[in-house]
């Protein structure tokens, strides 16, 4: 199981980049951790012509605090956002999620440029950046723009990304005091694909939702806002007459597909079974 | 057409210096240019865990990272951190508890459970089997393997005995 041939380029400026990106178009692929990208070629799911490593593209791997909230670079490791401490201070729901993502050894090179990019519907961190509001930052050459993750991830493997763009950010706006977040999933085992994952990011309020955004994964062909779900739940505690109702509405928000792994239906109940969880954890002071 | 590219790095502190494919994994490289042959190839898609080593320190699959991009890494093999004696008293216990029987997915168990007591030598049998999800054992059920980690991790500093 080896890939087929391929030309290798690794630009040492993000000009470069762009310069090849427009050389190869469609038969040219970003390479950035390759946890996913290189079972894709080991497997010749993928035969491009060229990659193009940016792993040593410079300024792209830092973690900060600008005016716009928390800047993580896309070269940043999955690894490198666990152990952040400003993540943890600044966007608690990433550093609860990252431990989910993969085994050790994954998360050591698998980027968080590379997760946006790809847009796996069952990937944990997509799912956060939507709950925390949070904006994709696609730069092309002589520009950049921040697209908010709500409107970035548009089907399975599919984004709101150009030709000749790259993710070069997660930008996480600055979380107003009283919001809390929660992360959890149910998978067959620690590291595997979840068969459900919930990103949960709202404001408590004497142990009430005052405000809730609910973003599910592995129930649909994008990170799966819940929106029903959190109508039902807004201004309420999440005791069990609230989230039976809430459970119901997650029937119309939801879309999962049956596979070898669990039926839509299976899906479906464990969807409930942690909307109840994360919801009871979350407002327990 | 000529791919190759030539690429520098030391493995297990010997410096190095080959033309290779683009396509070869650091793993296939490591087997085949530089004879190591104790990472293993298993699944080579990233689950198994077989063909685990360190590069700079952090622990990679050797089947997802491809040699190209060790160009300028110091990378560690089980052939290296064996020699070091780093991981003798894991190998010790190994022995002991019996934690092998074909031996395939040891060099990788090895290697994980270093990472796994590196970081906590008191990491509980949760904290272990988590720690080791992503390294498939298919002949001992794995209850023998933890039994080794969690008694070398006692017996090392900051440890639980």
């Amino acid at each position: 199981m080896k890939p087929a041939p391929f030309a290798y380029h690794r630009p040492a400026s993000l000009g470069e980049a762009f310069d090849l990106l427009d050389r190869y178009g469609t038969d040219g692929r970003i390479l950035a951790g390759g946890q996913s990208l290189v079972p894709v070629l080991n497997m010749r799911l993928a035969t491009p012509a060229a990659l193009i490593d940016i792993n040593r593209l410079p300024g792209l791997d830092g973690i900060g605090l600008g005016p716009e909230g928390l800047v993580i670079g896309a070269l940043c490791r999955h690894a490198a956002v666990e152990g952040s401490s400003l993540v943890a201070q600044h966007a608690p729901l990433l550093a609860q999620a990252m431990p989910h993502v993969g085994h050790l050894a994954i998360r050591t090179r698998g980027t968080v440029g590379g997760s946006i990019a790809l847009a796996d519907p069952a990937a944990e961190l997509p799912a956060c950046l939507v709950a925390l509001d949070a904006t994709v930052r696609a730069t092309r050459r002589g520009g950049a723009r921040d697209i908010p993750a709500a409107r970035f991830f548009r089907g399975i493997y599919t984004t709101a990304l150009e030709p000749g763009e790259l993710v070069t950010a997660a930008v996480i706006p600055p979380i107003p005091p009283g919001w809390r977040s929660r992360f959890d999933e149910l998978a067959r085992r620690a590291g595997d694909y979840a068969l459900v994952g919930l990103a949960a990011h709202g404001r408590v309020a004497d142990g009430a939702l005052a405000e809730i955004r609910l973003v599910f994964t592995g129930v649909g062909p994008t990170p799966m806002r819940a929106a029903g779900a959190e109508a039902a739940l807004a201004g309420r505690r999440p005791d069990p007459r609230a989230l039976t109702a809430a459970g119901r509405a997650l029937d119309a928000d939801l879309a999962p597909q049956g596979d070898v792994h669990a039926s839509a239906a299976l899906r479906r109940h464990l969807a409930r079974v942690l909307l109840a969880r994360v919801l009871t954890r979350m407002t327990e002071s | 057409m000529d791919l190759t590219v030539e690429i520098a790095l030391t493995v297990n502190g010997v410096a190095f210096r080959r033309r290779v494919e683009p396509r070869q994994s650091l793993v296939d490289f490591l087997r085949s240019e530089l004879e190591l042959t104790g990472s293993h190839v298993g699944c080579e898609h990233g689950v198994c865990g077989a063909c685990t080593v360190r590069v700079d320190g952090s622990l990679v699959r050797g089947c997802l990272m491809l040699a190209v991009q060790a160009d300028g890494a110091r990378v560690e093999t089980i052939e290296g951190i064996a020699a070091t004696g780093e991981i003798a008293d894991l190998q010790d216990a190994f022995a002991r508890e019996n934690a092998l029987q074909c031996g395939f997915c040891t060099g990788g168990m090895l290697f994980t459970a270093q990472e796994i007591l590196r970081r906590n030598p008191r990491a509980s049998e949760t904290e272990i089997r988590a720690g080791l999800s992503g390294n498939y054992c298919r002949c001992t059920g794995y209850h023998a393997i933890v039994d080794a980690i969690s008694k070398a991790g006692a017996a090392r500093p900051g440890g639980r005995s």
